[in-house]
């Protein structure tokens, strides 16, 4: 049993979704946390899910790092434990600087809503260790503000420490600029930090969890996680 | 005292809204435009604080908040009345 809580902030909308899954589909035991909270301590896993968290203002993910809960979510990463940001989450965690890079408007400047391919770089990690190495998963994406951006240092940081766990493809895994669907450098869907206990993606894989949805895909990221204990 | 602060996105970050309007202005017959880049403008109202605290107290302002310096870069103006 892993115990999760999912993070509310005020403008989160996929917290419901992540608590489904994590509690309904997977049988953990989850609960949400308002941004307000402080003490965490309990969790083996923390979620910082989709939305609008304050209405994006100045900059998605920029006035919710400054929540109470953040200072708490950052010592429980520096204790090694598990955070996985999703969509705003992972605009949260580039914010907060538990990731390395930021997220831009999309080169579009189009609010995409729609399923993509994210093609598995690492299986070595929390997050993606129930899945196989270049196993390409269909996951819906939501965002305008989906475009990763780092500075050369940063990308070839992250490709030393093999942190780019995925990446948008076509769906039989090849990198095509069509495939790519807001602009990331080089097609970057979700990184992880160097220790690999926090990952940041765009994708939503609670929204692809569950036949009904269309593609059982995004369950494995959450099945990695349990495979933790 | 108040503050004007100015952020705009990296020489090397692609502002796509930029080129949109850049675009845009073309169809409008500027042709000339070089170059668009869209920023944010912010006004501080700092209160009764000398120059040079309202300087530092702003410095820190963009650097934790106002910008994100991974992509953006920021300038300020501060007046006793802007």
């Amino acid at each position: 049993m892993m115990r999760f809580s999912v993070v509310v902030f005020p403008g989160s909308n996929c917290d419901h979704d992540c608590y489904h899954v994590l509690k309904h589909v997977l049988g953990q035991p989850t609960e949400f946390v308002w941004h307000k909270e402080r003490e965490i301590s309990k969790f083996d896993c923390v979620v910082l899910p989709g939305g609008f968290s304050y209405g994006d203002y100045l900059r998605t993910g920029a006035i919710a790092r400054f929540s109470p809960v953040m200072e708490a979510v950052q010592k429980h990463a520096e204790r090694g434990k598990l955070v996985i940001g999703i969509c705003n989450g992972f605009q949260i965690l580039t914010e907060s600087g538990l990731l390395p890079g930021a997220l831009l408007r999309n080169a579009s400047l189009q609010f995409v809503c729609r399923f993509v391919h994210v093609r598995v770089e690492n299986t070595d990690s929390p997050f993606t260790r129930k899945t196989s190495k270049s196993e390409v998963l269909e996951i819906p994406i939501a965002h305008g503000e989906g475009s990763y951006f780092a500075d050369d240092d940063t990308l070839a940081e992250l490709k030393k420490n093999d942190q780019i766990l995925v990446r948008y493809t076509d769906r039989r895994g090849l990198l095509t600029p069509e495939s790519n669907p807001n602009g990331s450098l080089e097609s970057i869907a979700g990184i992880c930090n160097k220790r690999r206990n926090v990952f940041g993606l765009m994708p939503h894989p609670e929204r692809a969890s569950e036949r009904e949805l269309g593609s059982v895909d995004g369950i494995k990221i959450f099945k990695s996680i349990l495979e933790m204990n | 005292m108040k503050a004007k602060v100015y952020v705009t996105l990296k020489q090397s970050v692609l502002d796509p809204q930029g080129k949109a309007v850049q675009h845009a202005l073309a169809a409008l017959g500027f042709n000339e435009v070089q170059g668009v880049r869209v920023g944010k403008y912010i006004e501080v109202d700092l209160g009764a604080v000398d120059k040079s605290k309202a300087e530092q107290k702003i410095k820190t302002m963009c650097e934790k908040l106002l910008a994100n310096t991974v992509i953006e870069e920021y300038r300020f103006e501060i007046n006793n009345s802007c």
